[in-house]
C-alpha cells in the first residue's frame, strides 16, 4: 500500500564539518575533517567534533539561555528541515505533526553545570537553578522544537544510546504508518561534548582517542586507532507518507524501505556481531531486498578495537559476496552520539544524485581483523548509480538499529 | 548601596536574563512585565541572581514588591544598605 511508503522530504543538519547538506557533502567528498582541539571542564584539552551553526537563526538569545544545547541543535535542524521541505508551514495542521528525536544521553551537561555553579557557593543548594528540571527532562530536545515551532502533536526524545539517530527515523515511520501523525520531524541530536563526564568515562574505559593531529584522531578499522572522538551535532528530516508528499509535489530525497531494532542482551558495553547481523538481515527482509541490492553500507564503527572487529565480522557475514561498498562517516566528524545515525545516513544520501561513495578516512594501516570487501579507503569512489543505502547504528546496553533508504523510484 | 547602585544592579540582571530586550527606556514606575517579555521563570532568575550576588533571601510573599524597578529598589534599599558597591 502506498500509505505505508514513507519518504524523506526535507533535511536540516549541523555537523562538525558542515551546517547544511550541501556543505557537509562537499566536505565529506573532499576528505575534510571536523575534529578539533577542545577544552573541557576538569579534564583540560581533549579532541572533539564541534559545530558552529547560527544559533540565532531560529532562536532568541533568551531561548538559548533558558534551554539546552541539544534543544538549540534540534531547533536549528528542525527549522532547516521544514524550510527545506517546501511545506506550507503556516497552514500545516500542527496537531498532526510529531517530533521524534533520538538522543544518546540527556541531562548530564545541565547537571554538571549546576553542580559547578553551586560549588562556587559552598554547595548551597539554594542557588540550584529553577531551570534545571525543564532542561533535564528526557523529552527536552523534542519539546524545545515544539515550543519553538508551535507544534502541538506528540513529541518524544528517544533515548537509544548511539543507535538513537536511526531510532528517530524508525519511530517516525511507525507513527506515520499508524496514522498517528501526518508529518514527522525526526532524526537525532547530541550535545555530549559539553559534559566532561562522557570524555572522562571513555578515558577510564581506555576508549578516548588521542592524536597530535585532531583531524587524524578518528581512525575506524585502522590498526593505530585508539578510541572514540566525541562530537556534537544534529540531523533532522521531515518524513511523510508517500501519497501526501506526492500530492503536494514535494521533492523526495529518499524512501525509507526497511528498518529494524534489536538487543544484544549480553553486555553493558561490548557489541555482538550476531545480533548486529540479525538486525541488518531483519531490516533487509522488511525492505524485501537482499544484500546484493545494497550499494552502500554506512558503518557504525567508532574506532574502538572491539567495536570495529564485531561490526566487521557482522558485515562480512552479510556482504562478503556483495557489490556493496562500505564507508564510515565518523572518521570525518567523530562520534556524534545521538546524532550519529542521522548524520551518517544523511552524509551518504546525496550519493543517490552524485553516484559517489564518500570514504572512510584515516585508514592507513587496515586492521586485518577488519578486512572487508569494498571498504572505501581514504578516497571517495565513483559508483555510477546508487539505489540503496544501509545505515548501521549501534549503542551501549546492546541496542542495535538499522535503516535502509532507497532512491525514490516512483 | 544607594538607590542608583541598586537600580544599576537590577538593570544588569535584566540584561542578562532578557538579552533580546532594549531596556534603554525602561519606566521605573511601570511593571516589568508590561514593558518586556518576562515570565515567572525569568522573575525567579532575578531572585536567584540577587541570592547569588548578595546572599539575600527574598520570601515568596515579598515577590509583589519586585514588580517594578521602583518597587524593587525600594524593597532592596534597606536590605542592601550595608553592602559595599561592587561587592
Amino acid at each position: 500500500m502506498d500509505q505505508d511508503r514513507i519518504v524523506i522530504t526535507g533535511i536540516g543538519l549541523t555537523s562538525p564539518n558542515g551546517n547544511s547538506l550541501g556543505e557537509y557533502r562537499q566536505n565529506l567528498l573532499a576528505g575534510k575533517s571536523g575534529v578539533v582541539n577542545y577544552e573541557t571542564r576538569y579534564m583540560g584539552p581533549v579532541l572533539a567534533g564541534v559545530c558552529s551553526f547560527d544559533e540565532l537563526r531560529y532562536q532568541k538569545k533568551k531561548d538559548i539561555r533558558r534551554g539546552t544545547r541539544a534543544g538549540s541543535i534540534a531547533v536549528y535542524c528542525a527549522n532547516e528541515a521544514v524550510r527545506d521541505s517546501g511545506l506550507d508551514w503556516p497552514n500545516v495542521a500542527r496537531d498532526r505533526v510529531g517530533v521524534y528525536i533520538g538522543i544518546t544521553e540527556h541531562g548530564n551537561v545541565e547537571t554538571e553545570n549546576e553542580i559547578y555553579e553551586i560549588s562556587k557557593f559552598q554547595y548551597d543548594t539554594k542557588v540550584w537553578s529553577h531551570h534545571h528540571n525543564p532542561r533535564t527532562v528526557a523529552n527536552n530536545a523534542a519539546g524545545e522544537v515544539t515550543l519553538n515551532m508551535g507544534i502541538t502533536g506528540p513529541h518524544l526524545t528517544l533515548g537509544a544510546a548511539c543507535a538513537a539517530g536511526n531510532a528517530g527515523f524508525i519511530h517516525a515511520a511507525q507513527m506515520l504508518r499508524l496514522n498517528e501523525v501526518d508529518i514527522a520531524v525526526a532524526g537525532g541530536v547530541s550535545e555530549s561534548i559539553h559534559t566532561f563526564g562522557i570524555f572522562a568515562s571513555f578515558a577510564a574505559q581506555g576508549a578516548l582517542a588521542t592524536h597530535e593531529d585532531p583531524t587524524k584522531a578518528c581512525r575506524p578499522f585502522d590498526l593505530n586507532r585508539n578510541g572514540i572522538v566525541v562530537a556534537e551535532g544534529g540531523g533532522i528530516c521531515t518524513v511523510e507518507r508517500l501519497p501526501d508528499a506526492l500530492a503536494r509535489g514535494a521533492r523526495i530525497y529518499a524512501e525509507i524501505i526497511g528498518y529494524a531494532m534489536n538487543s544484544d542482551a549480553r553486555d553493558f558495553v561490548l557489541p555482538d556481531a550476531n545480533r548486529q547481523a540479525e538486525c541488518m538481515q531483519l531490516a533487509m527482509k522488511r525492505a524485501k531486498i537482499n544484500a546484493d541490492q545494497i550499494d552502500i553500507v554506512s558503518s557504525h564503527a567508532t574506532a574502538t578495537e572491539q567495536g570495529d572487529i564485531e561490526e566487521a565480522s557482522a558485515l562480512r557475514r552479510i556482504f562478503a559476496d556483495s557489490h556493496a561498498v562500505i564507508n564510515n562517516t565518523k572518521s570525518f566528524i567523530g562520534h556524534a552520539m545521538g546524532a550519529a545515525g542521522a548524520l551518517e545516513m544523511l552524509g551518504n544520501l546525496p550519493s543517490f544524485d552524485d553516484g559517489i561513495a564518500h570514504a572512510t578516512i584515516n585508514l592507513d594501516d587496515l586492521d586485518p581483523r577488519c578486512a572487508l570487501p569494498n571498504l572505501v579507503i581514504n578516497q571517495p569512489r565513483e559508483l555510477g548509480r546508487v539505489d540503496c543505502i544501509l545505515n548501521n547504528s549501534f549503542g551501549m546496553l546492546g541496542i542495535n538499529s538499522v535503516v535502509i533508504i532507497r532512491k525514490f523510484q516512483g | 548601596m544607594t538607590s542608583d547602585h541598586i537600580r544599576q544592579v537590577i538593570l544588569e540582571i535584566l540584561e542578562r536574563i532578557a538579552p533580546d530586550e532594549d531596556l534603554t527606556d525602561l519606566d521605573d514606575a511601570r511593571p516589568f512585565r508590561e514593558q518586556m517579555e518576562l515570565d515567572s521563570m525569568d522573575f525567579l532568575d532575578i531572585v536567584m541572581e540577587l541570592r547569588k550576588m548578595y546572599r539575600i533571601q527574598i520570601p515568596e510573599e515579598d515577590y509583589p514588591n519586585l514588580n517594578t524597578m521602583a518597587g524593587t529598589v525600594e524593597y532592596l534599599l534597606p536590605r542592601l544598605k550595608d553592602v559595599a558597591v561592587g561587592a
